[in-house]
C-alpha cells in the first residue's frame, strides 16, 4: 500500500485548485463544495483541543462561572503555575521522556539486528523463532498482563520506570516491521561488501541500515507513540506519584484537582503538545507510520 | 541463496545452530525478552486460570471452577453488553466517517494540510488525555458542552454523570479520537484506486454515485474488511477512556470488559479469575484475527 500524500499543492496548483475541472456547469460556489462539509468538520474535531489549550490559561473563577467562559476575556497563568511549581508534571515529563526515550533506542537497534538476522540469515531454528514472535502479534495484552507483572514483581521492579521499559524494549510487531523491510530489500549490494571482507554486523550498520532510514523513521514513530500514550500497563506497574508518567500521573492529577481546572487542562497540554508537535513535524513520516503498520495482516 | 562461502569443515557451534552461529547472537535479545514476556506469560495466564491466586499468596488449584463462575457472573454479562454496545456504535460510525472524510480529502482541494492535521491531532493524543479534557467538557455543572445547550434552549444533560448516556458520551469520545486511523489508511488506499476512475466520477452527481457505488467502494472493500477487524479489535480492548472518564460508573454502567479484567486482577486481586476471563476474551479476538487473515488469503488465492 503506498503512503497518502498530498496531491501537489504546491503554488501554481493551488491557485488553480478549484476552477481545475473545466467549466463547471453549474457550479455557483466559487470553491468546492466538498469545503461546506470539510471546514465545519474539522472545526467540530478541532475544537476540543483548542478549547483545551485557552482553558489551560483560564483562572478557575472564569471557568467556574456560569455559564462557562468559552472565549477567555483575559489570560490567567494560575494552572501553569500550580502545574510546572507545584505538581509532579515536570517530573511525569521526565519519566515519560526517558521511558519513551530508551524504548525508542532499543527497539531501533534489537529490532534490527533481529529483524535483519530474520531476513538473510539461516539459522537452526529460524522459521520456529518467527512463528512465535507473529504469534506474539495476535495475542491481546489482557491475556499476558497478569503474568507480566508477576515477572516484573520477582525482578523486584514493580514500581520503578524498569518496569514499564523492560516489557517493552523490543515490541514483536517492530521486529516484524524491520525483517519485512529487509526482505524486500536487494541483496546485491550486500554481497559486494561482503566480498570486500565486511562481516555481517559490517555490513548491517555500513550498507543496510542506511537504506533502512523509512523503516528506522517507522519504528521510532510508533514506538514513541505507544509509549508516550500508554496509560493501562503504567497504572498496573506503577504505584507512586513518583514514577508515574504523564498520562497516569494526569488521570491521577485530575482526581486530586476536581475544581482546578486550569490546571488540570495545562498538565493536559504539557501530555498532548510534545506529540502533537511531533506529529506536525513529521506529519508524512508519522502517516506512514500508521499506513504500513495496516499492512501488517 | 546465501552468501556464505561453502566451508568444507562445520564447526562444532555450526552443527548446532545451524549455517550462521552468530545469527543467533543478532536475535538473542529479541527472542529472550519476546519469549520471556510475551510467549511464556500466554502458558502462565492458562495455568493461572485454573487456580485461585491473589498475587500474593502461593495460588491454590480450583481445577474448572473459575470457568465455571464465569458463566455465573452477571458483572461480566454487563461489561459484555456494555463493549458490544461500544463496539456497534464505534466500530461502523468511525469507520464510515473515516471514508466519508477520505473521500473530501482525497482531491485539489484548498487547506488540504489543515484538514487533516485537525482529523488526525485527536487520534494522536493520548486517550487518558482526551478522556480528562472531554470530562471537563461534558461536565454536569460547569462544562461548555451543557453551556452549549442553554444557549440554543436545549435541557442540560448529565452525560457522563448519568448512567443512561455515559456509555454513548463514552463511544462519542472515541469515535472522535478514533477517526484518525481509518483516515489515514482509506486514503493510502484510495491513492490506489486509478485516477481515471476517480475522474470521470466527477462528470455530474448521478454517476458520481454510480461510479462510487460500484467502482471505487468494492475496491476498497479488503481495505475496509481490514478497518472493519482493525476498529472491532480496539474498540473489544477499550480501557484508558473509560479509566479517565467514568472508573466503570456511574453505577457501573461504563464497565466495559478489560475494564473488568484490570478490575478483578488488580484491585479485588482475584488474579486466577481474571485470567479466566482474559483467556476467553483472548480467544474471541484470535478468532476475529484468524477469519481476517483467511479472508486475505481466499481473496490472494482468487485474485
Amino acid at each position: 500500500m503506498r503512503v497518502a500524500t498530498d496531491p501537489p499543492v504546491d503554488g501554481a496548483a493551488e491557485a488553480l485548485d478549484d476552477s481545475a475541472p473545466p467549466a463547471p456547469k453549474r457550479g455557483r460556489l466559487p470553491f468546492s463544495p466538498w469545503h461546506l462539509v470539510l471546514a465545519p468538520a474539522a472545526l467540530l474535531f478541532a475544537l476540543p483541543l483548542i478549547w483545551m489549550v485557552l482553558s489551560s490559561f483560564m483562572s478557575n473563577a472564569q471557568i467556574n462561572q456560569f455559564p462557562p467562559t468559552i472565549i477567555p476575556d483575559s489570560l490567567h497563568l494560575d494552572g501553569w503555575n500550580t502545574v510546572l511549581g507545584d505538581s509532579d508534571f515536570p517530573r511525569w515529563f521526565l519519566n515519560s521522556t526517558i521511558v519513551a526515550g530508551v524504548t525508542v533506542v532499543s527497539n531501533l537497534v534489537f529490532c534490527s539486528l533481529a529483524g535483519y538476522a530474520f531476513a538473510r540469515l539461516r539459522f537452526r531454528g529460524s522459521t520456529l523463532v518467527f512463528l512465535l514472535i507473529l504469534l506474539t502479534l495476535i495475542i491481546p495484552f489482557q491475556l499476558t498482563m497478569i503474568p507480566t507483572f508477576i515477572v516484573m514483581d520477582k525482578l523486584g521492579l514493580v514500581d520503578t520506570l524498569g518496569a514499564l521499559i523492560v516489557p517493552q524494549l523490543v515490541l514483536p510487531l517492530g521486529v516484524f516491521l524491520m525483517r519485512q523491510f529487509f526482505v524486500n530489500l536487494p541483496r546485491e549490494v550486500e554481497e559486494a561488501a561482503r566480498i570486500d571482507g565486511c562481516s555481517r554486523l559490517g555490513v548491517l550498520i555500513h550498507v543496510a541500515l542506511p537504506l533502512a532510514k523509512p523503516a528506522l523513521a517507522t519504528l521510532a514513530a510508533l514506538t514513541f507513540l505507544l509509549m508516550w500514550n500508554d496509560l493501562l500497563w503504567p497504572l498496573i506497574a506503577i504505584n507512586s506519584d513518583e514514577n508515574s508518567t504523564l498520562p497516569l500521573g494526569l488521570t491521577t492529577f485530575q482526581g486530586q484537582h476536581t475544581q482546578d481546572f486550569g490546571a488540570v487542562m495545562a498538565g493536559n497540554v504539557i501530555t498532548v503538545v510534545p506529540v502533537l508537535l511531533a506529529f506536525l513535524f513529521a506529519q508524512r513520516s508519522f502517516i506512514a507510520s500508521l499506513s504500513s503498520s495496516a499492512v501488517k495482516g | 541463496m546465501s552468501a556464505e562461502p561453502a566451508a568444507p569443515q562445520r564447526t562444532f557451534a555450526q552443527r548446532i545452530l545451524g549455517e550462521n552461529p552468530s545469527a543467533w547472537a543478532f536475535v538473542l535479545p529479541a527472542v529472550l525478552i519476546i519469549i520471556g514476556l510475551s510467549i511464556i506469560p500466554i502458558g502462565w495466564s492458562l495455568l493461572l486460570s485454573f487456580n485461585s491466586a491473589d498475587l500474593i499468596r502461593p495460588a491454590q488449584w480450583v481445577g474448572l471452577s473459575n470457568y465455571d463462575a464465569l458463566l455465573k457472573d452477571p458483572g461480566i454479562r454487563d461489561a459484555v453488553v456494555h463493549t458490544i454496545v461500544y463496539t456497534v456504535l464505534f466500530v461502523p460510525i468511525s469507520t464510515a466517517l473515516g471514508l466519508f472524510l477520505a473521500l473530501g480529502l482525497n482531491r485539489r482541494i484548498r487547506f488540504i494540510g489543515i484538514y487533516r492535521t485537525a482529523f488526525l491531532a485527536p487520534f494522536i493524543a493520548s486517550v487518558a488525555a482526551q478522556g480528562v479534557l472531554f470530562s471537563f467538557i461534558f461536565d454536569e455543572r460547569f462544562g461548555v458542552a451543557n453551556a452549549v445547550l442553554d444557549a440554543v434552549g436545549l435541557p442540560r444533560q448529565g452525560f457522563l454523570g448519568d448512567p443512561d448516556q455515559a456509555l454513548f458520551v463514552i463511544a462519542l469520545i472515541g469515535i472522535w479520537g478514533g477517526i484518525g486511523f481509518p483516515l489515514v489508511i482509506y486514503l493510502a488506499a484510495l491513492q490506489d484506486v486509478p485516477r481515471e476512475l476517480v475522474d470521470a466520477a466527477s462528470v455530474d452527481g448521478a454517476r458520481r454515485w454510480a461510479t462510487l457505488r460500484h467502482v471505487i467502494l468494492p475496491q476498497l472493500l479488503p481495505v475496509t474488511i481490514f478497518l472493519l477487524v482493525w476498529q472491532a479489535l480496539l474498540s473489544l480492548q477499550l480501557f484508558d477512556l473509560v479509566y479517565a472518564t467514568t472508573r466503570g460508573g456511574p453505577l457501573d454502567s461504563t464497565v466495559v470488559i478489560v475494564y473488568y479484567i484490570y478490575n478483578q486482577a488488580f484491585e479485588l486481586f482475584h488474579a486466577g479469575y481474571a485470567a479466566a476471563v482474559a483467556y476467553v476474551v483472548a480467544l474471541f479476538l484470535i478468532l476475529l484475527v484468524g477469519a481476517q487473515l483467511i479472508y486475505n488469503r481466499l481473496r490472494a488465492r482468487h485474485a
